[in-house]
């Protein structure tokens, strides 16, 4: 018999889209196909699988459809909906996977808020529920059902179409699908407060949305910020198993055992990347930014050991990525990088000015801390901990730096392990073109 | 067909500060905006400026009549389109032939029961 929830996450997105494309109805599609998936989870272990799971759901679904726009219409004192039901019995579930593009294009338009289209997309195209979305983003659960509502609202009627624009569009549409994919990525794998260093399930739907997209339509395929998010995402989540040690503790990258490092997913990473690398300049700001991303993620993934990583190379980097995205995060991590190419002093010297705008970070007074340790300036590193310990809101990020201060004197710092975290600021940034 | 109303604002001085081939520019995009969206535009109209808006506010009594306009903003309501369309990216594919000075408010009009004609 079908795994009824291995079905629910490869069929979701595919099964909506193709009910949204007969009844361009978002509420009664939505609810329905939960509902077929509730009539399955009764009748199956009964009756059997049926032959085709997905065929057995959409019947059902366009059941419950017929019969919401039925009860509509006796409503509305209107002529009861028969043309629609007789119509709907011809069509037969299709494999065209451009229903399910248009779904993510609709999830993700740029007319919703970046966190909206984030949790829509998750919700509609991978059906993930309410309440893990709510976990995953670390807001209660009717705070998170009452965001979907007000963002399906929006997309219903503010008329968000459920197309495929021309070409040019497109491509600047998938940069926006690319960043809301990238949104829920980091949110995994930075969260900002909360008990977990990484939270591996976010991040790994956020991979599963890029790979549904990407295999479901050749334009998605091809989209240089798709693909450069894709190997970004990759090479980041292939050091999921190293990054925290067996107590829930934070392991930074220097101090991470290589060898949990899944090198089949870097070795596939490096083959997603190399066709654009070189490239740079007929790529859009975007995908520039994830491939500059996934390039400093490959430098460190293919570094033997810590003390072999190119930190000159990572360095200049980070530099072309600033002059990018002008983000004072990059900066920071750029600062990281300078230090380690170049000694604490000059790193130090490229976190001047960063208070404005990562004032009320942990990690500025983290980095700061470190650097003035190494520089030798005691006294100084212990007044920048403790101001990072208190802006901490992640306790093992906090724990890590306690466990900092007390082996004082054997300072490193961590090389920029994780993704950039993207805000919605800087999100909005891109062009988007 | 969804009806939109497309607000647009603008700076003050934007127009009187202008160059005249600016100017004729930038009604050359508003000529173009109506020949593409044709019969989908329903009504239009440029406004006079803030400085004669009269503002009318419902207040503990009663309404209240103020001189000038709503808005505490650098930008001001220089004039509106009334369109259809099927869904917004075709407002918006339609809108981005209008000047590259505005900045434009996209709202769908709602039908409200019992106010039909």
């Amino acid at each position: 018999m079908p795994d009824l929830e291995t079905v629910w996450r490869e069929e979701w997105g595919r099964l909506l889209a193709l009910l949204l494309a007969q009844t361009r109805r978002l509420d009664l599609a939505e609810d329905a196909l939960a509902d077929a998936f509730e009539a399955a989870a009764r009748r199956w272990p009964i009756d059997g699988p049926p032959e085709s799971p997905a065929a057995w759901l959409v019947t059902v679904a366009r059941r419950r459809i017929v019969d919401r726009q039925r009860a509509e219409a006796i409503a509305a004192r209107k002529m009861p909906l028969i043309a629609v039901e007789e119509q709907q019995r011809e069509s037969t579930v299709s494999d065209d996977g451009h229903d399910l593009l248009r779904l993510v294009l609709l999830a993700a338009h740029p007319a919703l808020a970046p966190e909206a289209g984030a949790a829509l997309t998750l919700r509609l195209v991978l059906g993930v529920a309410t309440a893990d979305i709510a976990r995953l983003f670390l807001v209660s659960e009717p705070t998170m059902a009452a965001r979907l509502t007000r963002a399906r609202k929006k997309v219903v009627a503010a008329g968000v179409p459920f197309a495929i624009p021309e070409p040019e569009v497109l491509a600047s549409r998938l940069d926006t699908v690319a960043l809301v994919a990238y949104l829920a990525f980091t949110a995994g794998y930075a969260p900002g407060s909360g008990p977990d260093v990484v939270r591996i399930d976010l991040a790994g739907e956020a991979i599963r949305l890029v790979e549904l997209v990407r295999t479901n339509d050749v334009a998605a395929e091809r989209n240089p910020a798709l693909v450069g998010l894709h190997a970004l995402m990759v090479l980041q989540h292939s050091r999921r198993f190293a990054r925290t040690s067996a107590d829930g503790s934070l392991v930074l990258l220097d101090d991470q055992d290589r060898r949990l490092w899944r090198f089949d997913e870097i070795d596939r990473a490096l083959h997603l990347m190399t066709p654009l690398i070189g490239r740079s300049s007929t790529l859009s700001a975007v995908a520039q930014s994830f491939l500059l991303q996934a390039m400093i993620a490959a430098v460190h993934a293919t570094a033997p050991t810590a003390a072999d990583t190119d930190w000159v190379r990572i360095a200049a980097l980070y530099a072309e990525l600033e002059a990018l995205t002008g983000s004072p995060v990059v900066r920071l991590n750029r600062a990281v990088a300078v230090a380690q190419a170049q000694g604490p002093a000059v790193g130090l010297g490229i976190l001047d000015g960063l208070d404005d705008e990562l004032g009320g970070s942990h990690r500025l007074p983290a980095v700061r801390a470190e650097l003035l340790a190494r520089a030798g300036r005691s006294e100084e590193a212990l007044t920048a901990y403790s101001l990072a310990i208190e802006r901490c809101d992640n306790a093992p990020e906090r724990a890590a730096l306690l466990k900092r201060v007390q082996a004082f004197g054997s300072c490193h710092v961590d090389p920029g392990s994780g993704p950039i975290p993207v805000d919605v600021a800087s999100a909005t940034q891109f062009p988007g073109s | 067909m969804t009806k939109y109303l497309v607000i647009i604002a603008h700076s003050p001085n934007g127009w009187t500060d202008a160059s005249p081939e600016q100017r004729q520019r930038w009604h050359q995009n508003h000529i173009d905006f109506h020949r593409v969206v044709g019969e989908h535009l329903l009504a239009g109209e440029a406004l006079a400026g803030v400085d004669t808006a009269t503002t009318l506010r419902h207040g503990d009594a009663g309404w209240a009549m103020t001189d000038g306009p709503y808005a505490e903003s650098s930008e001001v309501i220089g004039g509106f389109y009334l369109l259809e369309a099927d869904h917004l990216d075709q407002v918006t594919t339609w809108c981005e032939l209008l000047p590259d000075c505005y900045a434009l408010e996209i709202r769908p009009c709602v039908t409200v029961d019992g106010l039909d004609g």
